[in-house]
């Protein structure tokens, strides 16, 4: 065991290697891991909130489709109210439409024998005067008996 | 046991000596030829071969970790900058630990050369004990001695660096004033003992240093003397004893180098801490 001069070597060259690490190896190697370590943590903190807003939209996702096939819902029940109102709308129209065409058909008809019966009234005088001429075998003054003529055709 | 010896003793003791340049007793500068030389040099020497492989050994440590440190990213770290981040991370860890939130600027790479250049240091202990001062006594080169950290000036160089640094925190962080009442003060805190209390606080404040360095020396002294003694076995024998040695040794330079490192970080933190108990 001998103490020398190498002592003081040693020493020189451990300060100079320490001063050596201290301005070329620690600061860089530091500062890197420092920098990942934001980094690692700034990814973990994004795929959290990521992970958040996935649940946000899958529930309001759920939501809306909840709410849409309500409204479906909805609509399908008030077009079939509508359907069945035009139905019974269009049966009715249907209905007056019949009823009309039957009145207007009743009428007509009405109409009809009214005129035959005008007719017959116009002719059953003359059918009345010519089957007394033939009975009578003579000619009969219209005139003289227009009023009992008359009075036969209003009896018809 | 390699090459020609007369016999253990001079096997071992030639194992055990540094190749030495330093001043003879007449003035002359130049290599100890032998341990008279060496004892006739005394102070006024230096062992060539422990400067040479910690130096180098320092060179290959700040090499590694620079490149490490130009090419790094704060991306997907490669395999060179990964082992590089682990050890500062281990060393951040431990001061941390020991120094809470607030370390000063100097103990994070005052550990991390420590750590790692006592390791590798201490690594050079498993290289096979004959290799590097076999293949130096071809070339010319009386004595080598690889393990640096087997060197008390190596590991007291280091140690009483580490004290000195100590003390200068001591006296920035505490101030003149305080620094000396620490020293005085305890373990009795009357007036009358303030002797007796600067007696003891002294020898721990000496103590601390030169267990510090001692501790590292002794470890791997002692742990190169049993793979010395294990070459002086025959060759085809020695690898059932220089095997399980290694591996276990595997584990103490690791333990010693965080040892080293984690003392260091102790007495600074003693050195920084402001309020007394």
């Amino acid at each position: 065991m001998n103490i020398n001069l190498t002592m003081l070597g040693q020493a020189i060259s451990f300060i100079l290697f320490v001063l050596f690490c201290m301005k070329y190896v620690w600061p860089p190697l530091t500062s890197i891991m420092r920098e990942r370590q934001q980094a690692i943590s700034d990814g973990l903190e994004k795929a959290t909130a990521a992970e958040k807003q996935l649940e946000q939209a899958n529930e309001s996702a759920g939501l809306e489709l909840e709410e849409a096939k309500k409204q479906s819902a909805e609509l399908i029940a008030q077009a079939r109210t509508r359907a069945s109102q035009i139905e019974a709308e269009a049966k009715a129209k249907a209905t007056d439409e019949a009823a009309r065409i039957v009145e207007g058909a009743q009428a007509e008809i009405d109409q009809e024998i009214n005129r035959a019966r005008e007719e017959l009234r116009a002719k059953v005088g003359e059918l009345a005067v010519e089957g007394a001429e033939r009975i009578l075998e003579t000619s009969v003054d219209r005139a003289a008996h227009e009023a009992m003529l008359s009075k036969l055709s209003a009896q018809l | 046991m390699a090459g020609d010896y007369a016999n253990s003793s001079e096997y071992i003791q030639h194992h055990l000596t540094n190749l030495t340049y330093g001043r003879f007793a007449d003035g002359e500068w130049g290599f100890a030829h032998g341990p008279e030389d060496i004892a006739e040099m005394g102070f006024m020497s230096i062992h060539v071969d422990t400067m040479f492989w910690s130096i180098f050994l320092g060179g290959l440590f700040l090499a590694i970790f620079t490149m490490a440190a130009r090419s790094a990213t704060a991306g997907v770290p490669g395999a060179l900058q990964n082992i590089c981040e682990m050890a500062v991370e281990f060393v951040e860890d431990n001061i941390t630990q020991v120094f809470g939130n607030k370390p000063n600027v100097i103990i994070g790479p005052l550990s991390l050369t420590i750590l790692v250049w006592v390791f590798l240091m201490n690594l050079m202990d498993l290289v096979p004990v004959d290799w590097i001062p076999y293949v130096a006594s071809m070339t010319g080169i009386p004595y080598m001695k690889v393990v640096a950290t087997t060197d008390p000036n190596a590991t007291l160089g280091m140690s009483i660096s580490v004290f000195f640094l100590v003390l200068f925190y001591n006296f920035k962080m505490k101030g003149p004033i305080k620094f000396g009442a620490s020293l005085v003060t305890h373990p009795i805190p009357h007036w009358s003992m303030y002797w007796f209390n600067f007696i003891l606080e002294f020898v721990d404040m000496v103590a601390k240093p030169l267990s510090h360095g001692l501790r590292l020396f002794g470890n791997l002294y002692a742990g190169e003397m049993i793979f010395i003694l294990i070459a002086l076995l025959p060759f085809w024998a020695q690898w059932a004893l220089s095997l399980p040695w290694a591996i276990f040794h595997i584990l103490i330079i690791v333990l010693q180098a965080f040892v080293f490192m984690i003392l260091t970080i102790v007495y600074l933190s003693q050195a920084s801490e402001v309020d007394e108990h």
